[in-house]
């Protein structure tokens, strides 16, 4: 019984709770039990430790409140009762948010972000607050102040990143669903290493209100979760437009409605045109993942659609830019971080010395590298070379999606150019670090909708990842082609191996 | 005549003004924005820069910046942006200010003053929005951040909605400095924007000033702080730019610098020294979309916009009234409403404008009360001018009944002061002749002096009337009914 509690989706762990089947108080303990069995505090090399905070109390009272409610027949939401795991950079009143960094340590936030509040209107129950590269600052979680977290494919790799712990928390069986954020694939590579299902949506269909920013202007909220129904069913708890953030798409102004995400799901993709795109294959893409990738491209024209090759000229140029206008932003979103409100205050004579000796102890080695190249971008006499000419090709890149999409329904390329890699490989080399998220950061810096989907395994039997990109609010398109892939592959999503995590 | 410095050197100043606007809430988020609250009580996770916390954009304030913007007659961009201008200090919630950069709301406009009678127009760069920071209290040393014990921060005032308003450096003295920020104060009040209080800091200045021999490049400038009053500004401007001719006639340099006007000693220090020009590293605030005024939207805030200063003047001129006056009238706080409303109730317009810019002003002045908390209005001034022409009161009397409107803050009309305190003129003759009668009989010197053709003595015969009746009688009767008892 709790093994299969463990194992179901959260659309099965719904319908079995709304049919009385189950309780949620029983589907969250198994989960809490699952994660006091595997999740350990990160000391042990068998430790996932996917989880900084673990809310058991909340989430128990949350779960018998659900229970009760349903008793007296209230119509409760498709996803009342599900237990979830939450990136620890979104706000929640009442625990802690450090973004996996020393310098928001103790920080407890006055307020709740809208995706919080909209999780809690959905009676979707956080089980606690997952770990992070440093204020997302990272594509494996070693980042993390507090300690990596493990692939449970294979506790000796990592799970990707930023958001490593909430990937690790659904692949680990400790909750069928997970919250993460991606600025350049923070949500789609760990989805990829960690062989689940992973949604960027469209930028600005997620509301960043008490998301503690990275760089404002790329970050997303999105899903992971262990089926593409699954995603699909959170990411619509989640969107909708949020007067309190500027930048979230209002209906009402762009005339047109944020995507239904179920209506056409199982459609599948014949009479669709799927492009491969040019620039995000080839060289220095591990061969197992290359092999995935035309696998897939074979399926789906054995589904019905058609498969073309599509360019997205200046996609090679997307990293470089990414890597300076993403820090640009951070070099101010993360001068708040000074010791004068909240989180730690390292004392000092003046106030300046207290600012510099705070971040100077608060900030990780990676945060402090971007906090500097991002300053460096934007200062005077820099600038244009910089930040502006980045800017550019960012431009540059929208339009090429914009023209590529005139022609095709999707874009499509492998997630992550390898499988997980071992903890510490990278680790001293941040240029082959940041060389992960090659295939990624092109749809993030279009603002398009992206999704990841499991499609075979490579080297060691790892999970590799498709990346299905769409057009501007094209999200349900990106959800149809990458279940379609889904079923027909009807891979098995639980973690096999040798070093893989314990059963349930 | 304006001041003018020094002969052979030509003064250049261009002013910085910020304005505080009263909209009901902040810049970015739904606090209040009461002045004189307990410290951090209207404060939310935005306006103290939570992590995570996001800004939104105040309509209102975008409103009202339009409203000024095209008060000053500058152009209302269809698409202007936030930018980020970062720096570090305890009461900038989130190490930088969102401000605007290069497209700000408003661009290129200017003010036509009247300076000493002479036409003068000053040009207006740029008006742009941003936010105001928290409020440092530090406790110990200087009573300066540096070298204080504890600071004490309230963030009541953070992101409290500001306007900057940058002129050209067009101004050469100090008297139309001087206009031009009571001309935009005038039009920020007349628009109902913010009550533009240089004491309150709800206004305040920066005086960017320079000097140089005419004809010559721009000078290396000063930016004066703390200017607490129109008054302040002249001075400091005066003395900054005589500071600085006597350092080049010295041989010396001026250093690029913030210096602050000490209104105590009447001179501005040194504040700090900008060795290089900070580098603010302004980017587009990624948080906020583009800002967008489309054209009828400007028609509509056009149609909108109250007689401005300019226009009233004009106004007032033309109903007779002289310009000085008219400057006067438009330049105090209220008094152009209390003087439609005393026209309104038939006064002659000029017999008005001398009451209110003559005694009621200067009365005022002496008992240092602003006319806007005066108490008097316009219709106390319609009836002051109405007793006055059916002959209730001289023009004697009147003063006394303007002193008691002063001193009980127009708690009383003229007509129940003049009847309270008993300062009816007397034109009942029956009564003034009596008294003449009386005051001829006990002067036989003085009224034969007159009648041997000395007219101008019968001055003396009125005084003693006048004497009599407190200063009541009606002079004009008084003279005809003495003529008349003195005639043979």
């Amino acid at each position: 019984m709790t093994s299969d509690l463990l194992t179901d989706t959260a659309a099965g762990l719904a319908a079995r709770m709304a049919a009385r089947e189950v309780s949620a108080r029983e589907v969250v303990d198994a989960h809490l039990d699952r994660i006091e069995a595997t999740d350990g505090d990160g000391t042990s090399d068998t430790d996932v430790h996917a989880f900084l905070t673990v809310v058991a109390d909340t989430a128990r009272r949350h779960a018998d409140d659900v229970d009760q409610r349903r008793v007296t027949g209230r119509d409760l939401g498709p996803l009342a009762g599900v237990p979830l795991a939450l990136k620890d950079l979104f706000t929640m009143r009442g625990a802690p948010t450090t973004v996996g960094s020393r310098i928001l340590e103790g920080w407890v936030p006055p307020y709740d972000a809208t995706v919080t509040e909209k999780l809690r209107a959905a009676d979707v129950i956080v089980l606690g607050k997952t770990n992070m590269d440093e204020f997302a600052m990272g594509s494996s979680t070693e980042n993390s102040a507090y300690g990596p977290t493990r692939n449970p494919w294979d506790l000796g790799r990592v799970p990707g990143g930023s958001s490593g712990g909430s990937a690790a928390a659904v692949a680990a069986l400790q909750a069928p669903l997970s919250l993460g954020t991606d600025t350049g694939g923070s949500i789609r590579q760990p989805a990829a290493l960690c062989g689940l299902v992973g949604s960027k949506p469209t930028y600005g269909a997620v509301s960043r209100y008490g998301m503690v920013a990275f760089a404002s202007s790329l970050d997303q909220a999105g899903p992971f979760a262990r089926s593409v129904t699954d995603a699909a069913l959170l990411q619509s708890v989640i969107q909708g437009h949020d007067p309190r953030d500027s930048t979230s798409i209002d209906p009402v102004r762009v005339g047109r409605d944020l995507p239904d995400l179920l209506a056409d799901l199982d459609a599948g993709v014949e009479g669709l045109t799927i492009g491969v795109v040019t620039e995000l294959q080839g060289e220095g893409y591990e061969p197992g993942v290359l092999a995935a990738f035309e696998d897939s491209l074979r399926r789906f024209e054995a589904l019905g659609a058609t498969v073309v090759e599509a360019s997205i000229p200046h996609a090679s140029y997307g990293l470089p830019a990414y890597y300076l206008v993403a820090p640009s932003e951070a070099s101010s979103n993360l001068a708040r971080f000074d010791g004068v409100r909240y989180g730690l205050r390292v004392d000092a004579p003046t106030a300046e010395e207290m600012n510099a000796a705070t971040r100077g102890a608060g900030f990780g080695p990676e945060v402090r590298r971007r906090i500097m190249i991002g300053t460096h971008a934007l200062s005077s006499g820099y600038y244009d070379a910089f930040y502006n000419q980045a800017s550019r090709v960012r431009r540059l890149i929208a339009n090429d999606f914009a023209t590529a999409f005139e022609q095709v329904d999707v874009l499509v390329s492998p997630t992550s150019p390898s499988v997980a890699f071992p903890l510490g490989d990278k680790t001293d080399d941040p240029l082959a670090m940041y060389l992960n998220d090659v295939a990624t950061v092109p749809a993030s810096l279009a603002g398009v909708p992206a999704v990841s989907v499991p499609n075979g395994r490579g080297a060691e039997g790892l999970p590799t990842g498709l990346q299905v990109m769409g057009p501007l609010l094209g999200d349900d398109r990106c959800f149809r082609v990458a279940r379609a892939l889904e079923a027909d592959l009807g891979l098995d999503p639980v973690p096999s191996g040798a070093n893989a995590v314990a059963p349930a | 005549m304006v001041t003018t410095v020094k002969e052979g050197w030509e003064l250049v100043v261009g002013l910085e003004v910020h304005v505080e606007l009263v909209t009901t809430t902040k810049m970015w988020c739904g606090c209040l924005t009461h002045f004189g609250e307990e410290p951090n009580t209207n404060i939310c996770p935005v306006c103290t820069g939570q992590p995570g916390s996001l800004p939104v954009v105040n309509g209102a304030a975008v409103r009202a910046a339009a409203l000024i913007g095209l008060a000053i007659n500058c152009s209302v961009n269809e698409t202007s942006q936030f930018h980020r201008k970062n720096y570090f200090y305890p009461d900038l919630v989130k190490n930088y200010q969102i401000s605007q950069y290069d497209v700000p709301i408003c661009s290129e406009g200017h003010l036509e003053l009247e300076v000493e009678g002479s036409p003068v127009t000053v040009g207006i760069e740029r008006l742009h929005m941003e936010e105001d920071t928290g409020k440092s209290t530090h406790l110990g040393g200087s009573g300066r951040l540096h070298g204080a014990d504890t600071s004490l921060i309230d963030y009541n005032r953070a992101g409290v909605p500001l306007m900057e308003v940058v002129s050209h450096p067009d101004i050469h003295d100090a008297e139309t400095a001087q206009a031009y920020v009571r001309e935009l104060q005038g039009i920020v009040e007349t628009l109902g924007v913010s009550d533009a209080r240089m004491d309150q800091g709800s206004m305040r200045v920066d005086a960017n000033v320079s000097v140089r021999r005419p004809g010559e490049p721009l000078g290396i400038r000063t930016e004066i702080k703390n200017l607490n009053s129109v008054r302040s500004l002249g001075r400091a401007i005066a003395y900054e730019a005589q500071r600085q001719i006597e350092v080049l006639e010295d041989g010396g340099e001026i250093v690029m610098q913030t210096r602050h006007w000490d209104e105590s000693t009447g001179r501005t220090e040194t504040l700090r020294v900008k060795e290089t020009v900070t580098d603010y590293r302004y980017f587009p605030d990624p948080d906020l979309v583009p800002v967008h005024c489309p054209a009828d939207w400007v028609d509509e805030i056009r149609a909108e916009l109250p007689e401005l200063p300019a226009a009233a003047r004009a106004r007032l001129t033309d109903a007779g009234v002289d310009e000085a006056q008219a400057a006067a009238l438009v330049g105090t706080s209220g008094m152009l409403a209390a003087f439609d409303e005393a026209v309104a109730t038939g006064a002659d317009p000029r017999t008005v404008a001398n009451w209110l810019v003559g005694d009621v002003a200067g009365q005022l002045s002496t008992a240092e009360v602003d006319f806007a908390d005066s108490g008097i209005t316009g219709a106390h001034v319609g009836q002051l001018v109405a007793l006055v022409d059916d002959g209730t009161l001289s023009n004697n009397l009147a003063k006394q009944v303007v002193e008691h409107l002063v001193a009980d803050r127009g708690s009383r009309s003229p007509a129940v002061v003049a009847q309270e305190e008993g300062l009816q003129q007397v034109s009942d003759t029956d009564e003034l002749q009596a008294i003449v009668d009386r005051v001829v009989a006990d002067n036989p010197d003085t009224v034969a002096t007159i009648r041997d053709g000395n007219t101008k003595a019968i001055g003396a015969l009125v005084g003693q009337v006048m004497k009599e009746t407190r200063g009541q009688a009606d002079p004009r009767a008084t003279n005809e009914l003495l003529r008349a008892a003195i005639t043979p």
